[in-house]
C-alpha cells in the first residue's frame, strides 16, 4: 500500500437496479473481500446472505437488558416495600415475586427495549455525522433510489486500479474514489 | 413408495401442462410508482410550503387545546373540588379520558408491532402516522391522572424516588402498577417510532437545501449511511422492538383495567376485564387511525399507497374488534346472572336500565350496531360513510369507560350511598382541549417528520425484489 493510499476512504460504484446490486454483492463476496458494503434505500431481502455477514448481534444486548431490567425490578421492589420500609398488606409475605410481578414485567421490557435500541447505535457505529461518504456527491441519492458499493481502503485486497476495475467488471456505474 | 411410483406412472398427461393459479395480491402500491415518487411524495409533504390549512388547522388546534391548560390551571389553583368528583363516584371523568386516550394508542402499537411479526406488508403505508398517534395520545392521557392526584407538584411520588416523607410507593397497588405501565410504554413506543424514522430522516437529509434543515434532520438522522451493515442491525433492532411491544401493549391495557378489576366494587371485579378491555382498545384506536388518515390521503393524494385494500383492512379490524367487545358485554351479562350474586345482578341491570341507561345504550348502538355496517363491501368502499362510522366508534368507546366507571360507584352496595354523578365545566373544557393538544402534536409531525414510512414502502414494492426481472 503507497502513500497515497492511505489518504484513500475506498472506491465506490453504483446501480439502478436491486437485482444488480444483489448478483454484484455476491460476487464481491466470493471474491473474499472483507471490508465493504452495499449502501441502500431500504434493506433488501436477502442482501445479508448475499454479503455473507453474520448474524446481528443485537440480540446480545437485548437480552442483557432483559436480565438487568428484571433484577432491578425485584430489587427495587424488595428494597421499598420489604427491607428499607417494611410494609404489611393483607398479612402476606413482605416481599414474593407476585404482587409486584406488573413492575418486574415492566422493567423487563422497558430495559431490553435500552438494550436493543443503544444497542443498534453501538453495532452501528452511530452516531457519526463525519463519515467521508457524505462527501461523494451522488451518495445523497442513495437514500433515494440509487445503490451503491464500496470497496474500502483498508481491506487487504484493495488496490485503487484494481478495485475499480473490478467494480467495472461487476457493471458498477459511476466508479468514484472516495478521499478520506 | 408403490403408491407413488404408481401414480406418477398413471399421471394423466394434462398435469404437466397445468400450472397452480396465480393467486393475485392485492398490491400495496398502486400504479407501479417507483422509488423515486416515494421519495418524492414523502419528503415533499415535508418540503413544500406550509399549506394555509395547515396554518389554519394549527390555529384551531391550538385554540382548542387553551381549553385544557384553562381547565387544569383553574383546578390547580383551586383544587379537584371543581371537579364533578365527590362521594360516592369518586372516579369519573379523569379516568374515563384516561383510559380512552391510551386505549386509542393501542392501535398504533398493534399495527407497528404486532402486524409486524405477523408479517403484514400492508402496515407499513400507515405505521408511522399510527405509532405518532400511540404517542400523543399517551401524553393525552397522562395529563388525567397526574391531575387527578390533586397535589400535582407532588406527582413525582408516583416515581420510586427518595421523597421527604422517607416512605416508598406501594407495590401492591395497580394504580401503580399503571405508573410504571403507562411510563414504558410511552418510553418504547417513542423510541420504536424514532428509530424506525431514522432512515427517513436520513433521506430527508440529503435532500435538504438550506443550511437549518440539513442542520436540524443531520441530527435526527444520526449520521445513517443506510449500508447494509447498518440494516442488518437495524432490521434486527426493529424486530426486537416490535417483539417486545407486543407483550408490552397486551400489558398495559390489562394493567389499566386491573385499575378496575382488582377492586371489589360490583361490575369491576371480572376476570374478563382485560382482554374485553384490550380488544376494546384495538377498536377505538383503529377507529382513530381511520379518522386521522382518511382526510390525510385526501389532502395528500396519498391514494396510491394507501389504497382500498388498506382501508378494507381496517374496517375489518374493526368490524372483529367490535363484535369480540359486544361479546364481551353479552359474556358480563351472563356470568353476573349465573354468579348468583344479587349485587353483580344489580349492576349490570343498572347498566341497562338504571340512571345511566341512555349512555349505555349509546354505547351498544355505537359499538355493537354501527360496526356491523362494515360487513358490507359498498360500506367500507364509501370513505365518508367509513369516517362517520369511525367517529360514532370512538364516542361508542368513550362512554363504554364512562358506563364502566359510573355506573358502578355511583349505586354499589348500600342505597343509602348512593348518587348521581355529573361532570362540571371544568372537566368539560379539559376534555375538549385534550383533542386540540392532540391535534397540534399530530400537526407539527405532519410538517416535520417523515408521515410515510419511506424505506419500508420501498420494501414492499414489486421492484425491491431482487429476483424480479
Amino acid at each position: 500500500m503507497n502513500e497515497r493510499n492511505e489518504r484513500i476512504h475506498g472506491v465506490a460504484c453504483t446501480f439502478r437496479k436491486v437485482s444488480d446490486v444483489f448478483h454484484a454483492a455476491e460476487k464481491v463476496r466470493d471474491a473474499g473481500w472483507k471490508n465493504w458494503d452495499v449502501h441502500t434505500p431500504f434493506p433488501i431481502h436477502g442482501m445479508d446472505q448475499a454479503m455473507g455477514l453474520p448474524r446481528s448481534p443485537v440480540p446480545r444486548l437485548t437480552l442483557l437488558g432483559g436480565v438487568t431490567g428484571f433484577i432491578t425490578g425485584c430489587l427495587l421492589t424488595w428494597y421499598m416495600n420489604s427491607y428499607d420500609y417494611p410494609l404489611i398488606v393483607g398479612g402476606k409475605p413482605y416481599w414474593s415475586v407476585i404482587f409486584p410481578f406488573p413492575v418486574l414485567y415492566e422493567c423487563t421490557i422497558l430495559f431490553a427495549a435500552f438494550g436493543t435500541f443503544f444497542g443498534q447505535f453501538i453495532f452501528n457505529r452511530l452516531p457519526r455525522h463525519n463519515h467521508p461518504l457524505f462527501d461523494l456527491p451522488n451518495f445523497a441519492r442513495v437514500s433515494d433510489d440509487t445503490f451503491m458499493i464500496v470497496l474500502e481502503a483498508r481491506d487487504p485486497q484493495f488496490h485503487l486500479d484494481e478495485s475499480r476495475n473490478f467494480l467495472q467488471s461487476l457493471g458498477g456505474q459511476e466508479i468514484t474514489v472516495i478521499r478520506d | 413408495m408403490a403408491h407413488a411410483h404408481d401414480s406418477s406412472s398413471e399421471r394423466p398427461a394434462i398435469l404437466d401442462k397445468v400450472r397452480p393459479a396465480e393467486l393475485p395480491r392485492s398490491p400495496l402500491i398502486l400504479n407501479n410508482r417507483g422509488f423515486h415518487w416515494i421519495t418524492d411524495k414523502v419528503c415533499g409533504i415535508v418540503e413544500e410550503e406550509t399549506p394555509l390549512w395547515w396554518k389554519i388547522m394549527f390555529g384551531v388546534a391550538l385554540f382548542v387545546a387553551s381549553f385544557t391548560f384553562i381547565g387544569l390551571g383553574y383546578l390547580v389553583s383551586t383544587g379537584t373540588g371543581t371537579w364533578g368528583l365527590r362521594s360516592p363516584v369518586g372516579w369519573g371523568w379523569a379516568i374515563v379520558n384516561f383510559v380512552f386516550w391510551v386505549g386509542i394508542g393501542h392501535a398504533g402499537t398493534l399495527i407497528s408491532a404486532i402486524l409486524c411479526l405477523l408479517r403484514q406488508k400492508w402496515r407499513t403505508s400507515i405505521n408511522r402516522a399510527a405509532e405518532a398517534m400511540t404517542i400523543f395520545a399517551v401524553c393525552c392521557a397522562g395529563l388525567f391522572p397526574l391531575f387527578h392526584v390533586g397535589r400535582v407538584w407532588f406527582g413525582w411520588w408516583l416515581l420510586p424516588l427518595p421523597n421527604q416523607n422517607g416512605i416508598w410507593p406501594q407495590f401492591r397497588s395497580p394504580l401503580e402498577w399503571d405508573v410504571f405501565a403507562v411510563s414504558t410504554y410511552f418510553t418504547v413506543s417513542t423510541l420504536f417510532w424514532y428509530m424506525g424514522m431514522i432512515p427517513d430522516l436520513g433521506a430527508i437529509r440529503d435532500r435538504a437545501t438550506t443550511w437549518w434543515r440539513k442542520a436540524f434532520y443531520s441530527l435526527l438522522a444520526m449520521g445513517w449511511r443506510g449500508g447494509n451493515r447498518q440494516w442488518s442491525n437495524f432490521e434486527m433492532a426493529y424486530l426486537l422492538l416490535a417483539g417486545l411491544s407486543t407483550p408490552l401493549v397486551l400489558s398495559v391495557h390489562t394493567i389499566v383495567s386491573f385499575d378496575f378489576a382488582v377492586s371489589n366494587v360490583p361490575g369491576w371485579h371480572t376476570t374478563i376485564f382485560p382482554p374485553y378491555f384490550v380488544a376494546g382498545a384495538i377498536f377505538s384506536g383503529f377507529a382513530m387511525v381511520l379518522t386521522l388518515m382518511l382526510p390525510l390521503r385526501a389532502i395528500y393524494r396519498l391514494h396510491d399507497v394507501i389504497n382500498q385494500y388498506h382501508i378494507d383492512n381496517m374496517c375489518k379490524i374493526i368490524l372483529a374488534t367490535g363484535t369480540m367487545v359486544g361479546y364481551a358485554y353479552a359474556t358480563e351479562f351472563f356470568i353476573a346472572a349465573y354468579s348468583g350474586n344479587v349485587f353483580e345482578k344489580f349492576a349490570f341491570v343498572n347498566r341497562a336500565f338504571g340512571q345511566y341507561w341512555w349512555a349505555y345504550w349509546i354505547m351498544v348502538s355505537c359499538n355493537v350496531i354501527t360496526p356491523q355496517l362494515f360487513w358490507f363491501k359498498k360500506v367500507r368502499e364509501n370513505h365518508s360513510l367509513v369516517w362517520i362510522i369511525c367517529l360514532f366508534v370512538n364516542v361508542g368507546m368513550w362512554f363504554e369507560r364512562f358506563v364502566i366507571t359510573c355506573t358502578s360507584l355511583a349505586n354499589d352496595y348500600l342505597p343509602s350511598s348512593w348518587g348521581y354523578y355529573s361532570p362540571t365545566i371544568v372537566d368539560i373544557f379539559t376534555f375538549f382541549g385534550t383533542f386540540g393538544f392532540f391535534s397540534v402534536l399530530f400537526l407539527l409531525f405532519i410538517r416535520f417528520l417523515p408521515l410515510l414510512p419511506m424505506a419500508e414502502l420501498k420494501m414492499v414494492a414489486p421492484q425491491a425484489d431482487p429476483h424480479a426481472h
